[in-house]
């Protein structure tokens, strides 16, 4: 059974319709660590040891979060930048995340077809992630692809509820290894 | 015309009403208003109170039992054999002195021996109701005069035991055999029983406290009617008292040991609250009465006797209080705090006096002089007080800082950064720029507290950085940023226009403790003002919100859009603070403003710096195609 770190932002929470019920729907999962990075680090004070640590003990690593204008909020990329040192994450003797798995799971206000080469937004939401993407190959590990729920500017109540069970088996499938990754 | 019960004690709260607040507002004290009010109401002016004026004082005296039981409660025993050394020498060698002066003059003045001993006696107390009472509401009772005369007069309080008992011995030829004062049990034993009953007395004080009242006083809180308890706070001190009489001590001297024994009691704030406010009613009650029963018409039958008698009276005592301060080392500021306090003679002479009537050993007449001179010279202390406080002390608090004992230290580093004042808030400033790795000159006016950082090896130099020359000499013409957290807001007000005037390219970062000093630091044209408690408040404020459970990252947001706005108001309320109507309408406005501000951040929409996170508009176009 692999272990899981969510690394989750979103410096609105108290207003999420989406993310609260995904979250609802994931806490207390054996194997699935939930780390809300803008409750523990408000003032952007990052403790870099104890994320490595968190790291180290954790197999897959996975970005929740809304989509903010095609990135994550703010408050991931001061994670990225302090977190995956030179010497630790990457280079020579970075070797520290070796073999672990990263992804990302994201809400998208637009449906998926204005992430089309028709759509509004010319690109894909993949192709908007090639950041997290090449960090993650950088840092030696796979990069899933990911997991994203669109339209949420339309989605109702229930809506929500039936992506939050699918959150919760791809999280489940992905723990107990019977996802296939490329 | 006989008064009801009821009309007496209407005019006497009437008076202390309306002098009060009088007397506040002139800035005299609450003691020389209740004084003050006694006057008037007594029998010389309006006429109000008469006659039971004085049996008045003796159910008040119960006042200052009650003030030394509060005294005593906040005093751990510890400290009180901390101070044996100034209740024993310097108390011990005032009464002695001066009661060896007063009876060698009242000799010389031809006196017979025995009534020249009663008059020493007598006259070398002072009055611990008003000297404890003026010096507290002063708070001077922390300083060193304020500890001094607390000493002075806990041994007079000693004292009086031997005195009562050496009274009856002066007793002249045709004496009634009436013992004065109330017939205690030890009247007729021998002198070793008495000293037994007497520490018996002061044993089951000490015992009951330990092992009989804080049990006790845990039952009567767990029954939680209020009233019982303060039945309970009363009845101990009465209990204390009647003990002491009956043995023949002195009952202030019982509370106050009954204090002491539960002063590390948990019910201890408790005790304090339910008598403190019985202690200023009593106390206020007893000022009035030695206000009433000042005699104008035997004063005014020979005012050039009493006056020169109360006049030479307090300067022989003061004399000598003044030569006991210098001899145990208390500065010429306090100790003339210290002379002057304890100058008047106390309210037991007037319990002695009548003893010493009743024992023919002074007569009427004298009697009746001598209690017209110690109700003077009561009257006059607060008087005292106010002059030492407007005339003396603002004369040392100046030459002070000119002659000052301790000369500046010499100044050996110069650093971009000059901390001027090393308090509790210049200390972490200090600190926090030290683990940075940035050094400073640091400047302190406090001389224990710079040998105790010199003692943890830190390098604080003495001196008062509102001088010229020793900011010159700590580098302020090379140095960058000056950083002043002074203890007062006039030493920094000092300090900031001295270097305005002197070293105007240094920018300055102020510590300032409330609204009022930012507002005359802004007037300063001070740009950077630090208030004290705003960030650490608004941190705590932060704390409760996330305990609550709104989210870390809300509450840290609006910590800061608070202190913005709150800073912002500060500066344009700064303009026009001197209108108060204006003013405290736009109080009014930005308390709304900022409510406002706040609510749109938790309810409907982000302030305007947040509303990228806000999918409500987005929300609302998508269902709109």
């Amino acid at each position: 059974m692999a272990k899981i770190l969510i690394l989750f932002a979103h410096p609105a929470f108290e207003k999420s319709r989406v993310h609260s019920q995904l979250l609802a729907a994931i806490r207390g999962m054996q194997g699935v660590t939930l780390h809300d990075l803008y409750e523990v680090y408000p003032d952007m004070g990052i403790d870099v040891r104890h994320e490595q640590s968190l790291l180290l003990q954790h197999d897959i690593i996975l970005f929740q979060h809304p989509l903010y204008w095609y990135s994550a909020p703010a408050l991931i990329k001061q994670w990225q930048d302090l977190v995956l040192e030179h010497g630790w994450a990457y280079g020579h003797t970075g070797t520290a995340l070796r073999g672990k798995i990263a992804g990302s799971v994201v809400t998208a206000g637009a449906q998926e077809t204005a992430y089309g080469r028709e759509g509004w937004h010319h690109y894909s939401v993949s192709e908007f992630l090639l950041p997290f993407r090449q960090t993650a190959l950088l840092c030696n590990m796979q990069y899933l692809e990911p997991f994203v729920i669109y339209g949420t500017h339309r989605l109702t109540y229930s809506g929500i509820a039936e992506q939050a069970v699918s959150y919760k088996q791809m999280l489940e499938r992905l723990r107990d290894g019977q996802l296939k990754i490329k | 015309m006989e008064h009801s019960y009821f009309f007496i004690a209407m005019i006497y709260l009437a008076a202390a009403v309306v002098f009060i607040p009088l007397a506040k507002k002139l800035g005299l004290g609450s003691v020389l208003g209740y004084l003050l009010a006694g006057v008037v109401i007594g029998p010389s002016l309006m006429g109000f109170v008469g006659q039971e004026g004085q049996d008045i004082m003796h159910f008040a005296e119960f006042g200052v039992v009650m003030m030394l039981f509060l005294i005593g409660i906040e005093l751990e025993p510890a400290l009180l054999w901390n101070m044996r050394a100034p209740i024993l020498g310097l108390g011990g060698l005032q009464v002695l002195i001066t009661t060896a002066a007063i009876t060698g003059i009242a000799l010389l003045l031809g006196q017979p021996l025995n009534a020249s001993l009663a008059l020493g006696m007598t006259l070398s107390l002072s009055s611990t109701a008003i000297v404890l009472q003026s010096l507290k509401e002063k708070g001077q009772l922390a300083s060193a005069a304020g500890q001094s005369a607390f000493s002075v007069l806990l041994f007079q309080d000693i004292a009086v035991i031997p005195m009562l008992a050496i009274f009856p011995l002066l007793a002249g030829p045709d004496a009634s055999n009436n013992a004065g004062h109330t017939a205690s049990l030890r009247d007729n034993l021998p002198a070793w029983m008495q000293t037994l009953v007497v520490l018996g007395a002061v044993i089951v004080i000490v015992v009951a406290g330990q092992y009989l009242v804080r049990p006790l006083l845990r039952v009567v809180a767990r029954t939680r009617v209020r009233e019982l308890f303060t039945a309970f706070s009363l009845l101990l001190v009465v209990a204390i008292s009647v003990l002491m009489s009956l043995v023949g001590l002195s009952p202030a001297l019982g509370a106050f040991l009954g204090g002491v024994v539960l002063a590390n009691s948990e019910y201890k704030h408790e005790l304090e609250s339910d008598i403190e406010p019985f202690k200023g009613l009593l106390l206020g009650l007893f000022f009035m009465a030695v206000g009433a029963s000042i005699d104008f018409k035997l004063v005014l039958s020979m005012p050039w006797v009493i006056l020169g008698l109360v006049v030479s009276l307090i300067i022989l005592k003061a004399i000598i209080l003044l030569i006991l301060g210098k001899v145990f080392r208390i500065n010429t500021e306090q100790n003339l705090l210290f002379g002057m306090a304890l100058s008047q003679i106390g309210e037991f002479a007037f319990v002695l006096l009548a003893f010493t009537q009743q024992n023919n050993i002074l007569s009427t007449r004298m009697v009746s002089i001598m209690t017209a001179v110690v109700a003077l010279s009561m009257a006059l202390t607060p008087l005292l007080l106010l002059i030492h406080e407007r005339v003396i002390q603002p004369k040392f608090s100046k030459t002070d800082k000119d002659t000052n004992t301790r000369e500046a230290d010499e100044i050996h580093e110069k650093h971009p950064i000059i901390i001027a004042g090393f308090g509790r808030f210049g200390n972490i400033v200090g600190r926090f720029l030290r683990v940075n790795g940035v050094k400073a000159t640091i400047l302190d006016l406090d001389s224990d507290r710079v040998d105790a950082l010199h003692n943890l090896g830190v390098k604080v130099y003495y001196g008062d950085a509102s001088r010229r020359d020793l900011l010159a000499a700590a580098g302020a013409a090379d140095a960058k940023i000056i950083i002043i957290a002074m203890d007062t807001v006039e030493q920094t007000l000092d300090v900031v226009k001295m270097v305005r005037k002197n070293f105007p390219h240094l920018q300055m970062l102020v510590k300032a403790e409330n609204i009022p000093d930012t507002y005359e630091l802004m007037d300063l044209g001070v740009l950077h003002i630090y208030r004290e408690t705003l960030d650490t408040s608004l941190r705590m404020g932060a704390d409760a919100l996330q305990m609550l459970g709104i989210r870390a990252y809300h509450a840290h947001r609006n910590v800061s859009t608070f202190r913005k706005q709150d800073e912002k108001a500060l500066k344009g309320l700064s303009a026009i603070r001197n209108d108060k109507k204006l003013y405290i309408n736009t109080v009014k406005e930005r308390i709304e403003e900022l409510e406002k501000l706040m609510s749109n951040e938790r309810v409907t929409k982000w302030n305007p710096s947040a509303q990228g996170w806000d999918e409500q508009s987005l929300i609302d176009e998508a269902n709109q195609d």
